[in-house]
């Protein structure tokens, strides 16, 4: 169904149109709707979205972390020429942490609190790698050293409560490396972290990219963190993605009205006594989407007649750059 | 630690100094004259008067609250009204009995309430969930009573493998203390049990959804390692605490399983001491409850301790 979409030969993940929906009492919502992506190695793939988007359910249908029921997963999951979506539970739960590593966005609630944290950085190499005794936990050590962790042999037997909120995300982020996976997803990985900590952690993991050539998806709602750390940018819509971008071309050239609208809406240093931009509205109901684009209601622009009634696709508006409007906002008219 | 421990023992003891005040204020509001009844048909004022001086009860109240406490704390609960034994003899000589009831009943109620509710948590909304729902609905519900005498006639009347009613020491004979201990403890255990399972279900319920637990899925660890590691860990501290508080109902004794199966259990002591208008040994066995409550909590907030690495006292 996707042949012409194929991805390309380097890049180890590719997500295609993958549609994630959860049956509730009133009625099915889709949270996710045809939802494409790919990442190289090496890569960063930032997916950039309010709450409720739908870029965090994405990235836990690509792991594999959906409770099915209620969510029902449709699409495909190229993880380097096997498609996840078709393999067996087993195949899938060999894949997570081995292949796939997940960062999440709370290090205070994503720890276990009565294990070791030796025990809870070493258990997936153990596991995955069949490492036992000293040799696990070296590479426990190892993993801790590799994250910044100061002393890490000495800190070994302590517990998650004894570390502080960046230094659990540093375990976290350990975790997630442990077995040297292709591909890392960072779901708000720097979001419950103050700023500062929020730096360090974001420059430790383009190291670490750098080192171990991985390809990382960043998913976030801060456009100031995107800026700094991805090659591409996906843009997230009420399910779907609106506008996808190489880094420069989308803050440069922004083509979607609420793309634009993010980026108007960021803070400017030195721009006092200016009020800070908004979009006007909330994103819609999932159980009630609007039938034509879902940005519609909120959207200032409106440039064509079926923006209302009919849904828009995704139009390539330069390299590597794909909008989803009926219209070119550069010309302010129809496509 | 040890001052942990220390600070514990002293609010107990705050704490069963007032229930030691409380019960003797109660048994003076009890309607009743104990002597009267402890003498029956053999009444008469001499013996009255000289019984009545024996038990101190001619003394004002706060004279008699005085010794009575003054008493209980060298371990000398008085003496019984009914049987002339000192309250103390008659409690320990109850205990190992209740101790192993209460033992034997509580670990049957584990072995049931733990796969029970696991089963129900991870098959959440499955069919096995509701037949274990069901089960641990209709083990609450059923009268404990009814289900003695269900296990007598079955075991007993019909098979004849367990003996229908008594007690053996441990000491005495392992094998027949064994057998005599089947049915009551099944009965209790059940009942027990049933009420645990509900709250291992939560328990696991709300274990498996902790974002630490989904951290552990997405190392790609099998579900049973998580389950176990994971989930089970997390669950132990509230199953810890309703155990606690079963132990220690169980520890005061199942009057009507005690009587079916005749065992020399403190709950029957009780009841009988309440239906005598038996005041010392009544006091004597509330304290001594109220003793056994404080130090299973005592137990069980040691035991999170063990259990759960940010709690240290």
């Amino acid at each position: 169904m996707s042949a012409e979409v194929s991805s390309p030969a380097e890049s180890v993940l590719s997500v295609r149109d993958l549609t994630v929906r959860f049956a509730t009492r009133r009625g099915v919502a889709t949270v996710v709707d045809d939802v494409s992506w790919e990442v190289a190695a090496g890569e960063t793939l930032a997916i950039v979205g309010e709450s409720g988007s739908g870029k965090s359910v994405s990235a836990l249908a690509v792991m594999g972390l959906l409770p099915t029921p209620p969510a029902r997963v449709q699409g495909q999951v190229w993880l380097e020429g096997s498609d996840l979506l078709q393999a067996s539970p087993q195949e899938r739960r060999r894949t997570r942490g081995r292949r796939l590593g997940m960062v999440f966005q709370d290090p205070m609630t994503s720890l276990n609190p009565f294990l070791t944290i030796g025990k809870q950085v070493s258990e997936g190499v153990e596991h995955h790698l069949g490492l036992h005794g000293s040799e696990l936990r070296d590479r426990a050590v190892e993993l801790l050293g590799l994250v910044g962790i100061p002393a890490p042999a000495d800190r070994l037997d302590e517990h998650p409560h004894q570390f502080s909120g960046g230094m659990r995300q540093r375990v976290m982020i350990a975790i997630a490396l442990a077995c040297e996976p292709q591909v890392l997803i960072a779901d708000e990985a720097t979001t419950a972290l103050d700023v500062t900590t929020q730096a360090q952690i974001i420059e430790l993991l383009g190291r670490l990219q750098e080192d171990m050539g991985m390809a990382v998806v960043w998913i976030t709602h801060d456009l100031g963190v995107v800026a700094g750390i991805a090659d591409r940018v996906s843009v997230m819509y009420a399910g779907q993605v609106v506008e996808e971008a190489p880094v420069d071309a989308l803050y440069a050239d922004p083509r979607h009205p609420y793309t634009q609208g993010l980026l108007g809406a960021l803070p400017v240093i030195g721009g006092h006594g200016r009020e800070l931009a908004t979009i006007s509205g909330l994103p819609p109901d999932p159980l009630q989407m609007p039938p034509g684009c879902r940005f519609w209601p909120r959207c200032t622009r409106r440039l064509d007649a079926r923006c209302e009634h009919e849904p828009p696709t995704m139009w390539e508006v330069g390299p590597g750059h794909r909008v989803r409007t009926f219209y070119d906002t550069a010309r302010e008219g129809s496509r | 630690m040890a001052r942990y421990v220390l600070r514990r023992a002293g609010q107990a003891a705050v704490v069963l100094l007032g229930v030691s005040l409380i019960v003797f204020a109660l048994m003076q509001l009890v309607p009743g004259d104990p002597v009267r009844v402890a003498l029956g048909t053999r009444f008469d004022q001499e013996t009255y008067d000289a019984l009545r001086a024996r038990a101190g009860l001619d003394q004002p109240l706060p004279v008699q609250y005085a010794q009575y406490l003054g008493n209980a704390l060298t371990g000398d609960l008085g003496v019984s009204f009914r049987s002339g034994q000192p309250v103390t003899a008659s409690l320990l000589e109850r205990l190992p009995a209740t101790l192993s009831l209460a033992g034997v009943a509580l670990l049957i109620a584990l072995l049931i309430a733990v796969p029970l509710g696991l089963i129900s948590a991870t098959r959440s909304g499955k069919v096995s969930d509701y037949v274990a729902t069901v089960f641990s609905q209709i083990g609450v519900s059923i009268p404990d009573f009814w289900m003695a005498i269900l296990l007598i006639v079955l075991f007993t009347s019909t098979l004849g493998w367990l003996p229908p009613s008594g007690y053996v020491p441990f000491t005495e004979d392992p094998v027949d203390w064994l057998a005599h201990i089947v049915l009551p403890a099944v009965t209790v255990g059940v009942v027990s049990g049933s009420i645990l399972t509900r709250f291992v279900r939560s328990a696991v319920l709300e274990s498996m959804g902790q974002e630490h637990v989904r951290t552990a899925t997405a190392k790609g660890l099998p579900g049973s390692l998580v389950l176990r590691r994971h989930v089970l860990r997390g669950a132990l501290v509230p199953i810890l605490t309703v155990t606690g508080v079963q132990l220690a109902t169980l520890l005061g004794g199942v009057v009507v399983v005690e009587v079916i199966f005749a065992w020399p259990g403190l709950g029957r002591l009780t009841y009988d001491a309440v239906a005598a208008r038996d005041y010392p040994l009544m006091q004597g066995a509330v304290l001594m409850f109220a003793a056994v409550f404080l130090l299973v909590n005592l137990l069980v907030d040691l035991l999170y301790a063990a259990l759960d690495p940010r709690i240290r006292y």
